[in-house]
């Protein structure tokens, strides 16, 4: 599934990166853990957290993130928006929870395949 | 390998303690540098992991420190140093969820007591050593 499709069906707003959309998604990880997620994510996943601090564009660029969803309509800070655009990283953001969103995308994941 | 010159490759970053903005820069540039160089990306993906939490530790607790790195044929070395508070207890800070991190720290998702058993995981050979009130060295050996 492409992360366009997935920002259409979750009615994600695209708040960096919009370029990545094409990107095929391999899977997802939740964590707000960022050695958690350092770990355990495989490149080409969807990131659903809740930290906002720039950090999280490193680690997504580090590990190949397809993109990162930012959850309970927290904000993005700006300094983490400009990273993420400098380095191309898609950051999305939602007002559901990080249960609901996890459980939609794994929803969407398994109908597709 | 055949691919590579026989010249060593060495470089360095600096690190600020607190610097969280330039956190994963040194471990952004090495990833870079081992994927040109056509390396496994498995080696590469330890080599980022283990660099990236070495660079946030000193960021975290130390005030400075120096992240250097030597590729030879058969090696990557990372050497990381930092005039930090230094360990008091290393068999302690080696414990997975052990964590001695600020609240601050911890509310970016940092200090989950993962970052040195993570380093040690990801790399072949780790060797740690630390005086309090001086610093701390680590180093740590990939086979390439």
């Amino acid at each position: 599934m492409k992360l366009e499709e997935l920002v259409k069906e979750l009615s994600l707003d695209v708040r960096s990166g919009s370029n990545g959309l094409e990107k095929e998604i391999t899977g997802g990880y939740a964590s707000d853990l960022l050695s958690d997620v350092m770990t355990r994510s495989q490149p080409g996943n969807v990131w659903i957290t809740l930290q906002t601090h720039p950090n999280i564009v490193a680690v997504a660029s580090m590990k190949d993130i397809t993109g990162v969803i930012i959850v309970v309509g927290r904000e993005p800070q700006e300094e983490t928006l400009n990273k993420a655009i400098a380095e191309n990283v898609t950051i999305m953001t939602t007002p559901m929870t990080t249960f609901e969103t996890v459980g939609k995308i794994y929803e969407l994941l398994n109908k597709k395949t | 390998m055949s691919a590579r010159s026989n010249v060593p490759i060495e470089g360095s970053f600096q690190l600020i303690g607190g610097k969280f903005d330039k956190a994963g820069e040194a471990s952004t540039s090495l990833k870079k540098k081992l994927t040109e160089m056509g390396l496994n990306v498995e080696i590469v993906r330890r080599a980022s992991i283990a660099t990236f939490e070495a660079e946030i530790n000193v960021i975290i607790y130390a005030a400075a420190g120096w992240l250097r790195y030597y590729i030879t044929d058969d090696t990557l070395r990372i050497v990381i140093e930092d005039m930090g508070p230094g360990i008091e207890n290393i068999e302690l800070a080696m414990q997975e969820g052990y964590s001695t991190a600020p609240e601050w720290a911890r509310a970016m998702g940092w200090g989950a007591g993962m970052g040195l058993p993570n380093m040690k995981k990801n790399s072949d050979k780790f060797k740690i050593d630390s005086v309090v009130g001086e610093g701390t060295t680590v180093e740590m050996i990939i086979n390439l």
